[in-house]
């Protein structure tokens, strides 16, 4: 029952009908939460007694830097499940969420530039989260690089497979190594992690964002994936048979 | 409500450049994200319906064969 | 993977590996422009820093652990792309997967005496470059020791990414994309080990932490390359 049920989700066709059912609903939430959690965040959260409302930027730097991770960590497992059991949508997922991945770095590092301005004083400093997430964003840069210069051919899935998982066994050591090489250099202490626990009213809005941005990010993921096997299964009977119809 | 009128609301206690920029890139992105995924479905059920009308040709396809 | 009876005759085992790398080193030294054009390259990039940012030997005594690292970490990612190349264009890399011999091993062999052709020789020659630079005095067997370790990791590092772009014409780039990150922990630990030797810190801690890095890498990069090799070959 249960494998049976697997199966037929990870077989192109049976997730294919299956996420046509459940994107909308992803993508709807997605834009509920993302859009109440903005006006919550901006409008309705009190501001911090020593920040002001510069911190009104963390209801979007922290989703985004959280989602940066995670989406590189589900690109791993994917790549995991596609190499150790030949599953052809697990590729095809990962291939769907890498982009949004790297916007997403893109974003956290953004954000952490502009909040630094008030904060440090700064646009820029080597902070050792900010270098993390830079990092990050090369690894990124090079699994989008190695899959466009593979294009279509058969060995680009295997190959941004294998060099996900690297970089995934990477990241740990790399953010430990980034961390431990800020204490030693740290210039003049500008630190934010020693702050007094947040009330309730700064971090639900929080949380309401980072639940938004994980619906958006099982919403992209659902509809590029969709996108994905109409591409790969192009030449299958059930795909004419689809496309015949219409969307 | 944390502020007291729409224009302080606006100027975010002096923090505006930076608040507004963020939310204002944030914005952008998800939509270009949104964007990004409609164009690529209009774009690809384009292709794929000519695809479908192509191969429904029977003269075409016994001239070209099945296309890949 | 690995059979047992083959472990139970080592000299029998060991002796084609002990040919590939008798002949992978004679074909080195055939051609010494691959081992060097990275010693010539190094020493170079290091030539650049004192016009470009300034002869004074106050500024660049500092730098110098930095500057000597980050050429010698370019320097080894220059002489990647050849490191399957050759044996990937003449067939001899797809006779190498149908050996008996387990892969990583093979692929441990190859980055063995890519090690010794450049991580080997940058490491003897950055004393000298140390010199011109102004580097304080008593921190050279910290930087020949500390460039002999981390260069063994970023060779084995490297490895998976020449093994995953042997396919992709004009590679170099991409190679540099996919490697360079992944280089960041040990420039940290390497540079380091280098000015902590400079300031009169304990350096145990950051060759023991260079040293685990490479025992990691000694652990997982020789499979990460021999997949990286049968995917890009069987493509």
């Amino acid at each position: 029952m249960m494998w049976a049920f697997l199966h037929k989700l990870a077989s192109p066709q049976g997730f294919y009908a299956l996420s046509a059912r459940l994107s909308p609903w992803c993508w709807g939430l997605a834009a509920c939460l993302i859009g109440g959690g903005m006006i919550w965040g901006l409008g309705f959260a009190p501001a911090d007694y020593q920040q002001g409302n510069s911190f009104r930027i963390i209801y979007v730097h922290v989703p985004a830097a959280l989602l940066a991770q995670s989406i590189y960590v589900a690109m791993a497992l994917a790549g995991l499940v596609f190499l150790v059991w030949r599953v052809k949508l697990a590729d095809m997922a990962a291939t769907a969420m890498a982009p949004l991945g790297a916007g997403m770095t893109f974003l956290a590092l953004f954000s952490g530039a502009v909040w630094g301005v008030p904060t440090w004083g700064t646009w820029w400093q080597w902070d050792a989260r900010l270098t993390s997430m830079l990092i990050l964003l090369f690894l990124y840069i090079g699994v989008l690089a190695l899959r466009g210069a593979l294009g279509t051919r058969q060995s680009a899935a295997r190959a941004a497979s294998v060099l996900t998982l690297v970089g995934v066994i990477n990241i740990p050591i790399i953010k430990y190594s980034v961390e431990w090489w800020y204490t030693l250099h740290q210039p003049a202490t500008f630190s934010v992690t020693s702050r007094p626990a947040m009330p309730a009213e700064m971090w639900l809005p929080l949380l309401v964002m980072v639940l938004g941005f994980y619906c958006l990010f099982l919403a992209v993921t659902l509809t590029r994936t969709r996108h994905e096997i109409l591409r790969r299964e192009a030449s299958r009977r059930w795909v004419q048979a689809l496309t015949g119809e219409g969307p | 409500m944390a502020f007291d009128s729409w224009h302080a609301f606006l100027a975010m206690g002096g923090h505006a450049a930076y608040v507004w920029s963020a939310y204002g890139v944030t914005l952008l992105l998800l939509a270009g994200v949104g964007l990004h995924v409609r164009l690529e479905r209009r774009q690809l059920w384009r292709r794929l319906q000519r695809q479908a009308r192509r191969e429904q040709r029977p003269v075409r396809r016994a001239q070209e064969g099945r296309s890949p | 993977m690995s059979r047992p009876e083959r472990y139970a005759e080592p000299s029998g085992a060991n002796r084609p590996l002990i040919a590939m790398m008798r002949r992978d080193l004679l074909l080195m030294m055939r051609s010494p422009g691959a081992w060097l054009n990275p010693l010539a390259f190094f020493a170079l990039v290091i030539t650049l820093f004192p016009v470009g940012i300034s002869p004074a030997a106050s500024v660049l005594s500092t730098l110098a652990p930095g500057l000597l690292w980050v050429a010698a970490l370019l320097a080894t990612l220059l002489s990647l792309e050849g490191m399957f190349r050759d044996d990937a264009e003449d067939g001899s890399l797809e006779q190498l997967l149908l050996a008996p011999q387990p892969l990583p091993l093979l692929v441990l062999a190859r980055v063995a005496v890519h090690w010794v052709s450049t991580g080997l020789p940058l490491a003897l020659m950055a004393p000298v470059l140390g010199i011109m630079l102004a580097l304080p005095s008593g921190s050279y067997p910290m930087l020949m020791a500390s460039l002999a370790l981390g260069s063994a990791a970023l060779s084995l590092i490297g490895a998976i990414g020449a093994a995953l772009t042997i396919g992709v014409a004009r590679g170099g780039i991409l190679l540099s994309l996919l490697v360079l990150p992944l280089y960041v922990p040990v420039l940290i630990f390497g540079s380091g080990a280098v000015q902590a030797a400079i300031g009169g810190t304990p350096v145990a801690p950051h060759l023991a932490l260079l040293g685990a890095l490479l025992a990691l890498a000694l652990a997982l990069a020789p499979w990460a390359t021999a997949a990286a090799l049968r995917i890009s070959l069987n493509a």
